[in-house]
């Protein structure tokens, strides 16, 4: 009756599992290159970024520029390689300060309940009130445009996005039998938490770490491109659209590589996060 | 021409094979028990009669309706035929209703589609279908939600749903599996009247023998998808030819052997519970008045002696999982004391209650969520050890954990597997071996038993009983179940709405219960050999 | 029901108070001299401090913020410092612009997203299905103002169908004016569209594996019937959340594609008095638009309210 393949715990196997997932191994081997693109940046790029041949400048895709240069005849493969890194530092980040404050804040008030919890959900709704942009928006309105605002600015938004995932997650497993036998044990809240609940969130957790990584891939985009993030002569990939905009007539590719860039990065990201969650969705297991 | 005709239906899921040419003929006016553990295909019986089985299933064979074969009709037909010729009452009532449609609603969209009937005609028969299942207008009427309702309740509901248009056939999937012994016996004379009124046949579906032996003319008994034996309800649980069929009947019937031991009495009592009451806040529906606090527990008292072995029965919502609770320390009571071995543990802090938690352990009623699925069963079954004053090393550890395992009948092997790699009877095993790790005084058990089939319900009672018997453990036992009480304990109290309304010998009370609470419970209960016996008599 | 509304519109209220100090704080309290902020670092000593008495700087933060909030109460923003007008008519003016454009795309969005949806659920498995959700899980990796680039591209470049950009103004009729803001809307309203439809897919799914579905099929429902009276109406519930969280998304994008389009809306808006260092500007549309999405949410716990029973009986 009992059903070991279907409900195998995370650490027999699941990445096996995963693997057989289609939309796992797409996503994985995507985003695995683009990952491996912004590595070799620090190391190597075709060309240098930061030298501008202006004799250069505009040319459509060729042999020697693979995709082409831009109005400053920078290469655009290279450009996309070094941009990579930064979207990829934003996005992993801002993921980073949203699961360190957002997981325990969940956490904890799943755990304490009552009072502790309505403050901390105000709070969520609260900071939901501030879209990523409008952040930024206040942030660069005080201290000037950058990075480090697009970084602040997207991880304050993803604070309240673990928290309620981790809450709800944490709550639902609250009631169950073997957390009571748990506290039946002597075990207080906080150990609990950290021995039975956030191995059983965990999960939750990846696939939302996943969605979180891709919105932040878009987000940074999006603050590059009006200008409140990464700040030119840093490549960045909505930058790069933004310079392309006004020279879309003559050149089109300036403004299709680098979207071409973002929407292979959160399509490889999104197909992970759909991977995984097809891989424990508990929904296509078969019930014990 | 019988009104149902199942010949040689075999089905399989995708590759995995569900039933194996099963034979069933059901007659109008007749009811047709469906007996089988989990897993011998009864649900998926019914589902292939109403045409509503998962996709990937596949059915060969024959069934056939009034003469019509099902398997081939088309999807139209089988539209036609579900809730007008053809009902079907399911197990769980809390969540076979649309939450976001009137009760009303619910009964009447049936009528409506198959009779075309206009809204007002529709629900003025809705209307009188919820009265004929016993939800009368004045108090239950059409614009009721599902939530304002009951369990036992919403069930009427479902039924009143089925039964609209006076089917021909009506099954019923475990309809009572949920409800305790008293809304069972209620739901129970409510199908067996709506058979007798309509010339309704009824089809059956239930793990409990003495559930169908009460209600079935004629009996199927199904295991691993194979009919194993079909008849006279009478005469096949008298005769108990086939060897499943009396294995069946004695697990049901089963009481463990116990010793009793007659130990010197200990300078006073284990546990002591002294008027412990237990209040929860209502929602409030206005901002202006707030609502009574509904009472779960109302001064409840009571002692248990060690090593004694007492149930605390009553119907569900009566509170005895609360107090349970409040014994545990995992809930604070409102008003009252509990005492341990002479010790209060109220209002203790976490550390206080170390000592007490060492020796006072808990068994849950679902083998499947009582353990944490990322865990090895080592962890998992040590987990009390964390009680200790002194941390085990990890090989004393390993020890423990491996006799506790021995005491319950399993394996030291088995401590480094994972909970999913057992059984639903193991599981329960296991948990019992986390109980008894730390060598507890008195373990509280919440159904220890309700979730399990037959034949395994027999095993852990054994294990239980011997438990008792051998260690010296006190077991208060918490159950809606009075087999159970009687099977186990020597004392019994029974709860109703908060209070403990009689106090006896197990014997004593359900031989000749004195509270009405009490009394309603003994006879709701089904007893596997009343039933047969009346059965017997009924038939001369 | 009056009990939970009057809850939660408290609860509304409360957010916004403490939204407002937030922005007050972060845009007047964190950076020192905002005086000094807004006229640069070459500004005389005059200046700036004819600047801080018109600000009332020189006020206490207590009295600064609570002038401030009334006159939020009393629809008085401030003036603007680069346009010498009121904040409010600058408000009033680009609102009429931004907000029919978030209108538009948010109902754009829903009528594309929910009818994908509920096809994709009820052909669960089928080749339409594979279809819709490839293309819905491509709509989500598409950043709105890139795909905006490219209808520009495509209509306005190439086929010459509607302008590239600018707006203008409702004065010069309402086509033209509509024309102006087809694109944009589109640009905004097909990528949250695929993040709706996948989302009404699945809270339908879900929905459509619970119990009472099962109950309406045995009561002789056709499929199709069951999916459209009952499980939409329950898949509804999730739907709406997303569609409440997704407005803010919505007008963060507004925001962006304003800039694509050349529209004059908040966000130009926005953006001018950043670089012009214009802080009252800034703290006036991002208070206005922390409102909007705070209103936006008690409407969708109002819209629960009428949905599900079960809360109409409860605080």
């Amino acid at each position: 009756m009992s059903n070991p393949a279907a409900s195998a715990p995370a650490s027999s196997g699941f990445l096996a599992r995963a693997f057989r997932n289609r939309s796992f191994a797409i996503g994985f081997a995507v985003t695995a290159i683009v990952a491996a693109m912004a590595l070799v940046s620090f190391f190597w790029t075709p060309y240098d970024v930061t030298k501008l041949i202006v004799a250069d400048r505009m040319q459509p895709p060729s042999s020697a520029h693979w995709l082409g240069t831009d109005h400053f005849g920078r290469d655009m493969l290279s450009m996309i390689m070094v941009g990579a890194r930064n979207s990829i530092a934003v996005a992993l980040v801002a993921v980073g300060i949203g699961m360190g404050i957002g997981v325990p804040l969940g956490c904890w008030a799943a755990a304490r309940g009552g009072i502790v919890d309505e403050v901390l959900m105000r709070f969520n709704d609260l900071v939901f009130a501030f879209p990523a942009l409008l952040s930024a928006i206040m942030i660069t309105a005080v201290f000037g445009p950058g990075s480090v605002n697009a970084i602040i600015a997207i991880g304050i938004f993803n604070i309240p996005v673990f928290a309620r995932v981790s809450r709800a997650g944490a709550l639902a497993l609250w009631p169950r039998e073997f957390i009571l036998a748990s506290r039946a044990a002597g075990k207080g809240k906080a150990l609990i938490t950290v021995e039975h609940i956030l191995p059983n969130i965990a999960n939750l957790l990846l696939v939302q770490g996943t969605i979180q990584f891709a919105l932040g891939i878009l987000a940074e985009a999006g603050l590059s491109y009006v200008g409140l993030g990464a700040q030119p002569p840093m490549p960045s990939w909505g930058r790069m659209l933004f310079d392309a905009q006004t020279r879309m007539i003559v050149a089109p590719y300036l403004a299709i590589v680098p979207g071409m860039a973002i929407v292979v990065t959160v399509l490889g990201l999104n197909l992970i996060g759909d991977g995984i969650s097809d891989t424990l969705d508990p929904k296509l297991r078969r019930r014990p | 021409m019988s009104l149902l005709e199942i010949e040689k239906l075999s089905l399989d899921i995708g590759t995995l094979p569900i039933l194996k040419n099963v034979d069933l003929a059901l007659e109008a006016g007749q009811v047709m028990g469906l007996v089988g553990e989990s897993g011998s295909g009864k649900s998926m019986t019914a589902l292939t009669i109403m045409q509503l089985l998962p996709e990937a299933a596949r059915a060969t064979g024959s069934v056939r309706f009034d003469g019509a074969e099902l398997l081939s009709a088309s999807e139209e037909r089988m539209c036609a035929l579900r809730g007008d010729d053809i009902g079907m009452v399911f197990q769980e009532p809390m969540t076979a209703l649309n939450p976001l449609k009137t009760i009303g609603e619910q009964v009447a969209e049936g009528i409506r589609w198959h009779t075309g009937s206009n809204r007002k005609d529709a629900e003025t028969l809705a209307q009188r279908m919820l009265e004929r299942v016993g939800l009368p207008a004045e108090r239950f009427p059409l614009s009721r939600y599902p939530h304002e309702l009951s369990g036992g309740q919403r069930q009427r509901v479902v039924i009143a749903i089925a039964c609209a248009l006076k089917p021909k056939l009506l099954i019923a999937d475990e309809p009572t599996t949920a409800l305790d012994v008293v809304l069972q016996a209620q739901i129970l004379d409510l199908l067996r009247d709506l058979v007798d009124e309509n010339r309704m046949g009824l089809l059956l579906i239930s793990h409990d023998l003495a559930v169908v032996t009460e209600m079935a003319d004629r009996i199927t008994i199904l295991r691993n998808g194979e009919v194993m034996e079909a008849g006279d309800t009478a005469e096949t649980l008298s005769a108990q030819v086939h060897p499943y069929t009396r294995q069946l009947a004695m697990a049901s019937m089963h009481v463990p052997e116990r010793t009793r031991m007659h130990r010197a009495v200990e300078a006073g009592p284990l546990l002591e519970v002294k008027g412990i009451t237990r209040d929860y806040p209502v929602r409030r529906d206005s901002l202006f008045h707030r609502p009574r606090p509904f009472r779960a527990v109302d001064d409840v008292s009571f002692a248990m002696a060690p090593a004694q072995s007492v149930a605390l029965v009553g119907r569900s919502g009566c509170g005895k999982s609360t107090l349970a609770r409040i014994i545990l320390a995992l809930d604070k009571p409102t008003a009252g004391t509990i005492s341990f071995r002479g010790d209060e543990i109220t209002g203790r802090d976490q550390a206080a209650l170390r000592p007490a938690r060492r020796d006072m352990q808990v068994i849950f009623q679902d083998p499947y969520g009582s353990f944490d699925p990322r865990q090895k069963i080592e962890r998992l079954v040590a987990e009390p050890l964390h009680l200790l004053d002194k941390r085990p090393t990890a090989g004393e550890r390993r020890e423990r954990v491996a006799a506790a395992l021995h005491e319950v009948g399993l394996q030291p092997g088995d401590m480094d597997k994972y909970p999913h790699e057992f059984s639903g009877g193991q599981r329960q095993r296991l948990s019992i071996a986390r109980a008894v790790i730390t060598r507890p005084k008195l373990i509280v058990a919440d159904e220890p038993v309700s979730a399990l089939d037959v034949s395994i319900r027999a095993q852990i009672l054994d294990l239980l009983a011997d438990l008792n018997s051998r260690l010296g453990i006190a077991f208060l036992f918490i159950t809606h179940d009075l087999t159970v009480a009687r099977a186990i304990t020597d004392e019994v109290m029974v709860m109703d709405e908060g209070r403990i309304v009689e106090t006896g010998k197990t014997g004593d009370v359900l031989s000749s219960p004195q509270s009405a609470a009490a009394r309603a419970l003994v006879d709701a209960a089904p007893d596997l050999h009343r039933a047969i016996a009346h059965r017997m008599q009924e038939q001369g | 029901m009056t009990a939970y509304l009057a809850k939660r519109l408290l609860i509304g209220l409360a957010t916004l108070v403490v939204a407002s100090v937030v922005v007050f704080a972060v845009l007047e309290i964190l950076p020192g001299d905002p005086a000094r902020l807004m006229l640069g670092m070459n500004a005389t000593e005059d200046a700036v401090l004819a600047l801080r008495n018109e600000l009332g700087l020189n006020q206490g933060i207590v009295m600064r913020y609570l002038t401030w909030t009334g006159g939020l109460l009393s629809l008085d923003f401030g003036r603007s410092y680069t346009y010498s007008v009121p904040v409010i008519e600058l408000i009033r003016e680009r609102s009429a612009v931004s907000l029919p454009l978030a209108l538009i795309a948010l109902a754009l969005s829903t009528a594309i997203a929910i009818p994908v949806g509920v096809f994709s659920a009820a052909r669960r498995g089928r080749p339409a299905d594979t279809v819709a959700m490839g293309a819905s899980q491509l709509g989500v990796a598409v950043p709105n103002f890139w795909f905006a680039l490219l209808l520009v591209y495509v209509f306005a470049v190439w086929l010459r169908l509607v302008p590239a950009g600018g707006f203008p103004g409702w004065g010069a009729g309402l086509w033209p004016a509509l024309k102006a803001l087809i694109l944009p809307a589109v640009a905004l309203a097909l990528p949250q569209a695929a993040i709706l439809a996948r989302v009404t897919r699945s809270a339908l799914l879900d929905v459509l594996g619970e119990d009472f579905i099962r109950t309406a099929r045995a009561k002789g429902l056709p499929r199709r019937t069951v999916l459209w009276r009952h499980a939409l109406r329950n898949a509804m519930l999730p739907v709406v959340t997303i569609m409440g969280l997704q407005f803010a998304f919505l007008l963060a994008g507004t925001i962006i594609i304003e800039n694509v389009f050349y529209l004059p809306g908040l966000g130009r808006l926005v953006f001018q008095a950043i670089n012009q260092r214009d802080l009252i500007v800034v703290e006036g549309v991002v208070m206005l638009l922390v409102a909007t999405v705070i209103v936006v949410n008690l409407l969708v716990d109002l819209s629960y309210a009428i949905v599900d029973p079960r809360l109409r009986h409860r605080t």
